[in-house]
């Protein structure tokens, strides 16, 4: 095993995956949302694209068999496991602005993913002239999370599908870089509540 | 209204203006079965952008039509949605890129085809971001206008034919200054195998600032928080 992380609620983590590698993220406890993004680790501007993700393969829900596509038109990842079933990319990530907007003004002062991803995001184009900043955080895939459609065109935040032990592997198509928020959200169902640890394991082919 | 301007924006081209705070602009399907793909930033401050997931889980929806509005990824509204007839606006589907029209369509190219060649709608809007000194890096996913895709209950997407029918309108009122970048190629789900995009019609004019009881910031408590943060910006 070339690599095994626990990443705590709320923190941030960021990792280059090399073409051919796996990497696998674990529900640990069950019904925690891991905001993730993409990037092609030799063009940050060609990222994952979550409407050209779902567009090929015309279905809103990730899963075994998605190709994790970039917004230039490369897959970047392709899921090969999944015992979880479903996974959003419609929902995105959690911010101070938005708890705002969808819960009450007051709740500005809690954390949020996009804290994380901007921390991170930082933190790795320390040295590299900015490289990744705010203007990169796009739109991004909340593994173990539920967030149906309907015909009629409404969307809802649902209790996930996920469970203890569930876990979701992809095996790198290109090298890219991945950025995780493990999601702070405490004022809708997408974490039960409770946000947890999840556990992030990455291995060569050959391993 | 005072009208400021009018204009046609032409088959599979790309538009774009800063639509100042207190003014709306007008799209009207001319010829039936129009897609004008758009994306939106706050002039001031353009890493600030629209952001579909925040617009979607705010509202609870998958499409958009009269009483929604767009957010961006900072609590605040940069349109609302006025008027429309069309009764459904595709926030999902994305745009094609040079890779995707060119499996679809085939290769035109202005050498032969002058400007009837073939263009895409992810390179259209990347050239309109750096006339801005915006770039790929700022692309944002666009709102197919006049276009409607289905989503069934095993999450399945379906574009529907024939959505938009000659005279179709929608407005947008702008809640800010806000950079609005306008692509007229088709809607990447189209299932017609020829290249063949439609114009659409704008119109630029003033209108009032919302007012204490208007549709869009009543239509649902989130809404009216949004208002309150948007007006907030220009205290």
């Amino acid at each position: 095993m070339k690599y095994d992380s626990i990443i705590p609620a709320g923190e941030p983590w960021i990792y280059e995956i090399l073409r051919g590698q796996y990497l696998r993220i674990v529900d640990v406890e069950g019904n925690q949302a891991a905001d993730t993004l993409f990037y092609n680790a030799n063009d940050y501007e060609d990222r994952y694209s979550a409407q050209d993700t779902i567009r090929s393969q015309a279905n809103i829900y990730l899963t075994t068999g998605t190709r994790l596509m970039s917004s230039k038109g490369n897959v970047l990842l392709t899921i090969v496991a999944d015992t979880c079933g479903r996974h959003d990319t419609l929902g995105g990530a959690c911010s101070m602005e938005s708890n705002m907007v969808r819960y009450a003004i007051e709740k500005r002062y809690m954390h949020a993913c996009r804290q994380s991803f901007v921390k991170a995001a930082l933190a790795w184009s320390r040295g590299l002239g900015g490289a990744l900043e705010k203007r990169d955080i796009t739109h991004n895939i909340n593994f173990f999370m539920n967030v149906p459609v309907t015909p009629e065109g409404g969307l809802r935040f649902e209790d996930g599908l996920s469970g203890p032990g569930k876990y979701v592997e992809m095996r790198a198509e290109i090298d890219v870089l991945a950025v995780i928020s493990n999601c702070p959200q405490l004022n809708n169902p997408c974490n039960a509540y409770n946000p947890t640890p999840i556990r992030v394991l990455i291995w060569d082919p050959t391993d | 209204m005072t009208v400021l301007f009018e204009d046609i924006i032409q088959p599979g081209a790309t538009w774009s203006h800063v639509l100042k705070r207190g003014t709306a602009i007008r799209m009207t399907d001319i010829e039936g079965g129009v897609n004008a793909g758009g994306i939106f930033y706050n002039w001031e401050s353009p890493t600030e952008r629209y952001n579909m997931p925040d617009t979607l889980k705010a509202q609870h929806i998958a499409h958009l039509t009269r009483g929604h509005v767009l957010y961006s990824d900072m609590g605040r509204i940069l349109c609302s949605i006025t008027e429309d007839t069309a009764g459904w606006h595709d926030p999902l589907g994305g745009c094609s890129n040079a890779a995707t029209a060119e499996a679809k369509y085939g290769e035109a190219r202005y050498q032969e085809h002058r400007n009837e060649c073939i263009k895409n709608p992810y390179d259209g809007f990347v050239v309109e971001l750096a006339k801005y000194g915006l770039s790929a890096r700022d692309m944002a996913a666009p709102v197919n206008f006049f276009s409607k895709v289905v989503v069934d209950k095993d999450g399945n997407m379906q574009f529907v034919t024939n959505h938009s029918r000659a005279g179709t309108m929608i407005e947008l009122r702008a809640e800010m200054n806000v950079l609005v970048i306008l692509n007229t190629c088709q809607h990447p789900m189209d299932p017609k195998p020829r290249y063949g995009p439609k114009p659409v019609s704008i119109v630029v004019r003033k209108v009032p600032l919302p007012a204490s009881d208007d549709l869009c910031r009543l239509s649902r408590p989130e809404n009216t928080r949004g208002f309150i943060l948007t007006e907030r910006y220009f205290a």
